[in-house]
């Protein structure tokens, strides 16, 4: 007994969609990144917007190129063969068996290395560039420690101990000054990936990684940790914000003054100086050295707080000290049971430490 | 055979004589008891099915909390548990069993011979197994260690230290994760071990290693594989587990030890184990697409070779999963090259299916429809895998939805499908009845919309910057639409799913009867009846081809002559 196809009609609608289907993701491929790349989200790979991330970006329109040719040219083969050689009556015949041919098997042995030697030499090029470019004398020097679930970034030349939002110099063709991180961990493996500026380098335990950018225009970018660090893994958030060379010294500036000592909110520095949150932060100038938190001294010149799970205001900030697990649970601050008096305190006090 | 003293009643007597307690239980214990190598396939089956079932409920779930920004459908912790099960089930309960499932039942009747080489070993290996799979589920309710913490483990399915450490997991959830890998690895060793053994000493007369049907050539080269990568997974959670007890140091990072040596092990185990996974699939192409297209495997002898180069050039390529851990430009450079090469016996293979399909008059049944679907989609993945091998853009694109996107692909694309086809193809020979074509096409055209909507688009979000193992992402970044897209195919793929087990179940009872050879294919197993009889063929067979029966079927024009 054998089996056919029910209706042949049914059969060539079927078919024909098929084909249809097949062409618009040959189309979709090539047309995918061109659509990623003019909406207007904020981290794109198709949006570069500093040096390593532009040349990863040409890197992947030429392998786009090429894997596209190639599927064009299979998938068109597959689709004529789908149509062509289909069975079209109750036939009996068996086709003519072929058993290979080493003509064509030995075409479609060298074709394919052929390609495979381009691509690899193009993509060799690139990796030496990045990985190995040189530092130039005015490259901004920061060293990156990853934490769960928080980004500490030291400029060790600067005496500045940042936290969440990496602020940095834009760069242009004349004077380049690109940013080199070193790139630590304080606890498990995370990975930096700000996508319009470079690609993703992990921060290992026990290892230095180096990565750089070498941002080409002003703005906010945004990123996150991408390699599974823990409970709140996905709100990990970064920002670096590359400002012209004036804003930058103003913040350098800033960040290296100790922290505001305003004696109207005495009360809260109080609280905070007496109760364990001291173990934890660090207030530059004050008795808070604790560095298994993130440093406070400048905790409102940031936009965000928690690394990003919300934005930086007065109710947020009560809310996140009164029980951090209202936004990030299994951050590993812990809620202090502090009192409402308590609490207003305090959180006056830090607001004062812009 | 092995089983019963007469041989009279197949593996799926649906109508026993009397269906009283004694006769009931009698029936049950035989499953619990059996070293029949049919009996064992389909208990292999059947568990597959059941945690691809288990694992695609997770899946369901994950898609429901991630198809808007800010959904709390779950908590990140059950997320985070629900992403690792969802990994760690597909791979080593559902992929890792479908292999023996079908190798078990399918290989000793196509070599011609009565049973596996280890009947015994067999049924070891099976129930090794499973016991490992359930013990991963018990990590539900028995991992909480001291203080109440733990559960199931939620460290994702490769488990990087030092997050595995005691210092940053604490309870039993890895522990349980990793004597769960270690019991199901040597239920493994001893599936390939049999499957090796058998391939190699009980061929039939006149079946040489070149007239070995591809299903098992490819078989044999997975199992094979099996064998080389189980070892370094194993020896990696033994260390992990000497870390967490004994005061080892292997992985511990606070101690001077070294997270990277994990990742080396664990992708030396994991690429190898992506190739054991789907080497398979491809070994059901090599018999349907052939039968469907009503020709002889084009170049027979270049696809032994070019799996058999897969395998061994696929042992050299595992740091493509770690790019971005810090290697040297020399070392990226390595295996970006490795990676690349890989690509062109896979690439071979492809053109070699469509040269088989070429010139043919090729019948669109239902497993047909799932292995052309096939093609396609393996064409895409091994293009988008070319992408992943390119190491600057990998650095863009590691551990993002773009790699997710990429190894579904392969995993639902070429393994699901794959699988659905062979189940297709083979019902009739293991249950005597046909599946229905009406609801077997109303699966696969679903089927293949919901995944390509799901998977197709979900590249996207990986392009945009979308990381994996996150259990929301922010209103911000552009990527809500994309996944409700992505969600809405999974709700389509389950949705098929169910059709598949309707049809399933339903073709038992009312399916059309099947006979010996319904397609009218060309390898020893649709010689005997259907199911077969537990001794498989009453006389030894002989063959004088790859083709047995064509050359039966066909006594003017016998493969041997061409060969």
């Amino acid at each position: 007994m054998r089996l056919r196809p029910n209706k042949s009609l049914f059969i060539q609608v079927v078919l024909r969609t098929f084909v249809v289907v097949l062409w618009s993701l040959g189309t979709a491929i090539i047309a995918a990144p061109i659509a990623v790349a003019i909406t207007p989200t904020n981290t794109n790979i198709f949006s570069p917007a500093s040096t390593p991330a532009k040349s990863i970006y040409d890197l992947s329109l030429f392998v786009l190129g090429i894997t596209g040719t190639i599927f064009v040219v299979v998938a068109g083969i597959l689709a004529f063969i789908i149509f062509r050689f289909r069975e079209r009556r109750e036939d009996d015949a068996e086709p003519p068996q072929i058993y290979g041919s080493v003509q064509v098997e030995l075409a479609w042995t060298v074709i394919p290395v052929l390609i495979v030697i381009t691509l690899f030499l193009t993509t060799a090029r690139i990796i030496y560039a990045i990985q190995d470019a040189p530092e130039p004398k005015a490259a901004l020097d920061v060293t990156v420690v990853g934490h769960q679930f928080w980004w500490e970034f030291n400029y060790p030349k600067l005496g500045i101990h940042a936290v969440n939002e990496m602020h940095v110099p834009v760069s242009n063709s004349q004077t380049p000054t690109p940013t080199f991180m070193r790139l630590l961990s304080a606890d498990v493996i995370h990975s930096f990936w700000v996508p319009q500026l470079s690609g993703k380098t992990d921060l290992v335990p026990n290892k230095v990684n180096e990565l750089w950018i070498e941002p080409q225009q002003t703005g906010v970018y945004l990123g996150q940790c991408a390699q599974f660090c823990g409970v709140e893994h996905a709100k990990m958030l970064l920002r670096v914000y590359v400002d012209t060379p004036e804003d930058f010294a103003a913040w350098v500036k800033n960040q290296q003054q100790k922290a505001v000592r305003d004696e109207t909110v005495a009360a809260g520095r109080h609280v905070f100086e007496t109760q364990s949150c001291i173990n934890c932060h660090t207030v530059a100038g004050t008795v808070a050295t604790g560095r298994f938190g993130p440093d406070l001294t400048h905790l409102m010149s940031r936009d965000t707080l928690a690394s990003g799970a919300m934005d930086n205001t007065k109710e947020n900030l009560r809310e996140w000290i009164r029980n951090p697990n209202t936004y990030k649970v299994g951050a590993l601050m812990p809620a202090m049971q502090l009192s409402d008096e308590q609490l207003d305190q305090v959180t006056a006090y830090l607001l004062t430490l812009r | 055979m092995a089983d019963s003293a007469y041989p009279i009643s197949g593996p799926l007597e649906r109508a026993p004589e009397r269906w009283s307690q004694a006769a009931v239980l009698e029936w049950l214990n035989s499953w619990f008891v059996t070293v029949d190598h049919k009996k064992l396939g389909l208990l292999y089956m059947a568990y597959s099915i059941f945690f691809l079932l288990v694992a695609g409920a997770e899946a369901v779930v994950i898609r429901i909390q991630l198809i808007q920004p800010n959904m709390h459908v779950v908590s990140p912790q059950v997320f985070n548990r629900l992403f690792t099960m969802h990994g760690t089930t597909m791979v080593f309960l559902f992929g890792m069993t479908y292999i023996f499932g079908f190798a078990n039942y399918m290989i000793p009747l196509m070599i011609g011979a009565r049973d596996m080489a280890f009947p015994r070993l067999n049924a070891f290996s099976f129930w090794m197994t499973c016991f490992g799979g359930l013990l991963l589920y018990y990590s539900f309710i028995g991992g909480g260690g001291l203080y109440g913490d733990g559960n199931a483990p939620d460290v994702t399915w490769w488990a990087y230290a030092p997050l595995t450490e005691r210092a940053f997991t604490r309870g039993h959830s890895i522990d349980y994760w990793a004597l769960t890998l270690i019991i199901t690895g040597f239920g493994t060793i001893g599936a390939a071990i049999n499957v090796i053994s058998t391939a190699l000493c009980m061929r039939c007369k006149g079946m040489t290693l070149m007239r070995l049907p591809l299903f098992v050539w490819l078989s044999m080269v997975a199992s094979g594989m099996a064998l080389v990568t189980i070892t370094p997974l194993t020896a990696a959670q033994i260390m992990l587990l000497i870390d967490r007890y004994l005061g080892g140091h292997f992985f511990d990072t606070q101690a001077g030890g070294s997270a990277i040596v994990w990742a080396h092990f664990f992708w030396i185990f994991g690429h190898p184990e992506v190739y054991v996974l789907v080497i398979p699939a491809w070994a059901i192409a090599n018999e349907i697409i052939p039968v469907f297209s009503r020709k002889a495997m084009f170049g027979y002898p270049a696809m032994v070779a070019a799996s058999v180069g897969v395998a061994f050039i696929s042992l050299t390529v595992w740091a493509h999963h770690m790019f971005t851990i810090g290697m040297t430009s020399v070392g990226n450079a390595f295996f970006v090259l490795s990676t690349m090469i890989v690509g062109i016996p896979t690439g071979i293979k492809i053109f070699n299916w469509l040269a088989t399909m070429w010139g043919g008059k090729i019948r669109f049944a239902t497993p047909m429809l799932f292995c052309t679907a096939f093609v396609f989609q393996f064409l895409l993945a091994g293009l988008t895998g070319i992408m992943l091998s390119v190491a600057p853009w990998n650095w863009q694109l590691h551990n993002s939805y773009f790699v997710i996107a990429h190894f579904h692909y392969i995993l639902v694309g070429a393994i699901a499908f794959n699988i659905f086809a062979a189940i297709y193809y083979w019902y009739p020979k293991v249950t005597g009845r046909l599946m229905s074509e009406t609801l077997g096409k109303w699966h696969f055209w679903l089927f293949f919309i919901g995944f390509h909507l799901t998977f197709d688009i979900m590249h996207i979000p990986g392009l945009m910057g979308m990381p994996r193992s996150i259990y929301t992402y922010e209103a911000n970044r552009g990527w809500g639409t994309l996944n409700l897209i992505v969600s809405i195919g999974g709700l389509i793929q389950a949705i098929a799913v169910l059709i598949f087990a309707v049809n399933l179940i339903r073709s038992y009872f009312k399916g059309e009867v099947a006979g010996n050879d319904p397609w009218d294919a060309w390898t020893l197993e649709w010689e005997t009846p259907s199911p077969p009889p537990p001794y498989n063929f009453a006389k030894d067979p002989v063959v004088t081809s790859a083709r047995p029966l064509w050359d039966i079927k066909h006594p003017d024009d016998p493969d041997w002559k061409y060969e």
